[in-house]
């Protein structure tokens, strides 16, 4: 249980080490070993090793049904909903496998958040969809505490100029773009350490869009970020690393001004040139 | 040419198929209005307040079917109590818990004692209730009901519960929610208005019951006075006592309590319907 003595802005990161300490690259934050996925018979991830170091936005790019979202989902294992798939390999967050017998998966999933392609708003008030995650993992008992953190999530989301006035209003009334920075909301409001995002802007308007890109800029500052993408012009901008998938193997990560200028694969070469996918 | 006469076979069709369904809405519908002015107008002749207040008194005397009113409303919250809670607890293990071979096994079950004859499970609970406690109940005549409500309220609480899109359940699953949390929490409340109407439905339906009742709470000439183990009257036994009887002003009577009974019915449905109004 962290306990919160004031909420933090975000300007100022809240498990950022001391100035001048080891630089981030001592501990990963995300380290998986030789992972493999099933649905079924059919194999969709083959063998992905990878490290995600800590407060740093990484993008999974490739071609559609290259396995990026259900290698996003194992990391907090959204899978797990999904009838007969099967896991083999480790996933390591802090050193500890989430995939262990006896692991907690609610807890896991109130440490690694998630944001959907499509957004998912509850049928609820607005206040109520920020508050949801608060509520059900009892962070805070009294109302004003809790009125604080939905109002710093909307803050932390760049939405609560919008809506201020409106919390009590339904949340389907919001338009796609506001939907989905609540969903991002409602995701920073239990202060997870790991963010997935499974194409969060692919439904969304040029400016939504890139109000969403600002904001996962912001956010990396506090955040360990995982960002799937379609789009690799959303992916150099926002992303510090990247990782190409491709037919369900991982064929480079690299940082993202390196893959997107030398990248040291022919193959992702082929596909940042446009030469498929 | 030959597209020509293609789209004019098409439009005629097309035109025949409209008035077609038009013309059957037309009958249903119209059936529907005949047979409720019909009982309107033969009932209204004997409707007063005393008929609505009074129990029943010997041919001649008047009398009214107000214990008839509170035994109905007694009996359909009981059946209320004991089937809503758990037709929908059953439509949530159908829709959100239950995989493979017993879910459907449950789901056949369901669907089988949605086709029994109503007289049939009359009988099945005058053999494991009245019988063994020797008189006819309320509380027989509420279980008898509350068994013909679960399969009705189970079904379409299952049905409801399964256009609940996919990304709601995975959005709380996300947010560290249990299981149970994210069933009451989100999936419940963002089809409730949904599982109300299937209860509404149940509860027509079980309101219109006479058979069951027949051999459970028998029915009676006095006023419920809070002992479930009494028999107790209904509008549907009175009105079925009523038109069999020879004399004319039970007659009557009994078109006015067939109006008092749809009367009822419509309202128990508007008061459902605001109190599960959508909010968002």
């Amino acid at each position: 249980m962290r306990v919160q003595t004031a909420p933090p802005r975000i300007q100022v990161p809240e498990r950022r080490p001391e100035d001048g300490a080891a630089p981030k690259t001592t501990q990963p934050k995300v380290s998986v070993r030789d992972l493999d996925f099933y649905y079924g018979k059919n194999q969709a991830l083959h063998n992905i090793s990878i490290e995600i170091p800590e407060r740093i936005v990484m993008a999974f790019i490739g071609p559609s049904g290259c396995g990026k979202s259900t290698f996003l989902r194992t990391l907090n294992r959204m899978n797990d909903v999904i009838p007969a798939t099967r896991v083999a390999g480790q996933v390591l967050i802090d050193n500890s496998d989430i995939y262990a017998p006896g692991t907690d998966v609610v807890e896991l999933r109130r440490r690694v958040g998630m944001v959907f392609q499509k957004s998912n708003p509850f049928p609820k008030s607005i206040f109520d969809n920020v508050a949801y995650g608060l509520r059900i993992n009892r962070i805070t008992n009294s109302s004003s505490e809790l009125a604080g953190r939905v109002e710093q999530a909307l803050k932390d989301a760049a939405l609560w100029s919008e809506v201020k006035d409106r919390l009590k209003s339904s949340a389907l009334s919001l338009s796609g773009g506001q939907q989905q920075r609540l969903c991002i909301a409602r995701a920073l409001a239990i202060r997870p350490e790991v963010l997935l995002m499974d194409e969060p802007a692919s439904a969304l308007d040029p400016i939504a869009t890139s109000k969403i890109e600002e904001l996962i800029f912001d956010l990396k500052k506090q955040y360990t970020i995982v960002i799937v993408t379609h789009n690799m012009q959303q992916a150099a901008r926002v992303s510090d690393t990247t990782a190409f998938f491709l037919l369900g193997k991982l064929i480079e990560v690299n940082t993202t001004e390196k893959m997107f200028t030398a990248p040291n694969e022919k193959l992702t070469e082929d596909y940042i040139t446009g030469r498929f996918g | 040419m030959e597209l020509k006469q293609a789209d004019r076979v098409r439009r005629a069709v097309s035109g025949f198929m409209t008035t077609a369904t038009a013309v059957c809405t037309f009958v249903a519908v119209g059936l529907l209005l005949v047979i409720l002015t019909y009982i309107a107008w033969k009932g209204i002749g004997s409707l007063s307040f005393r008929f609505l207040v009074d129990s029943p008194r010997p041919v001649g005397e008047g009398g009214g079917i107000g214990n008839a009113i509170l035994g109905s409303l007694v009996l359909l919250g009981l059946s209320s109590a004991f089937g809503l809670p758990i037709g929908i607890a059953v439509g949530i293990y159908l829709s959100e818990i239950g995989k493979g071979r017993l879910a459907s096994v449950v789901r056949f079950v369901i669907d089988t004692l949605t086709g029994i004859p109503s007289i049939v499970t009359g009988v099945f609970i005058y053999a494991i209730i009245v019988l063994p406690m020797k008189n006819f109940s309320a509380f027989a005549g509420g279980v008898a009901l509350a068994l013909i409500m679960v399969p009705i309220v189970g079904r379409t609480t299952e049905e409801m519960l399964k256009l609940v899109p996919h990304s709601l359940r995975e959005g709380a699953l996300a947010l560290g929610a249990p299981q149970w949390r994210v069933i009451m929490g989100v999936v419940v409340p963002a089809a409730a208005s949904g599982i109300a109407t299937g209860g509404m439905l149940a509860i027509a339906r079980v309101s219109g019951e006479t058979a069951p009742l027949l051999f459970t709470a028998f029915g009676s000439r006095f006023f419920f006075d809070g002992d479930l183990n009494q028999p107790i009257a209904s509008l549907t036994v009175q009105i079925y006592n009523y038109a069999i009887s020879p004399y004319d002003e039970w007659h009557a009577q009994a078109w006015a309590a067939t109006l008092v009974l749809m009367t009822l019915i419509l309202g128990i449905n508007i008061v459902v319907r605001v109190l599960t109004r959508k909010r968002f």
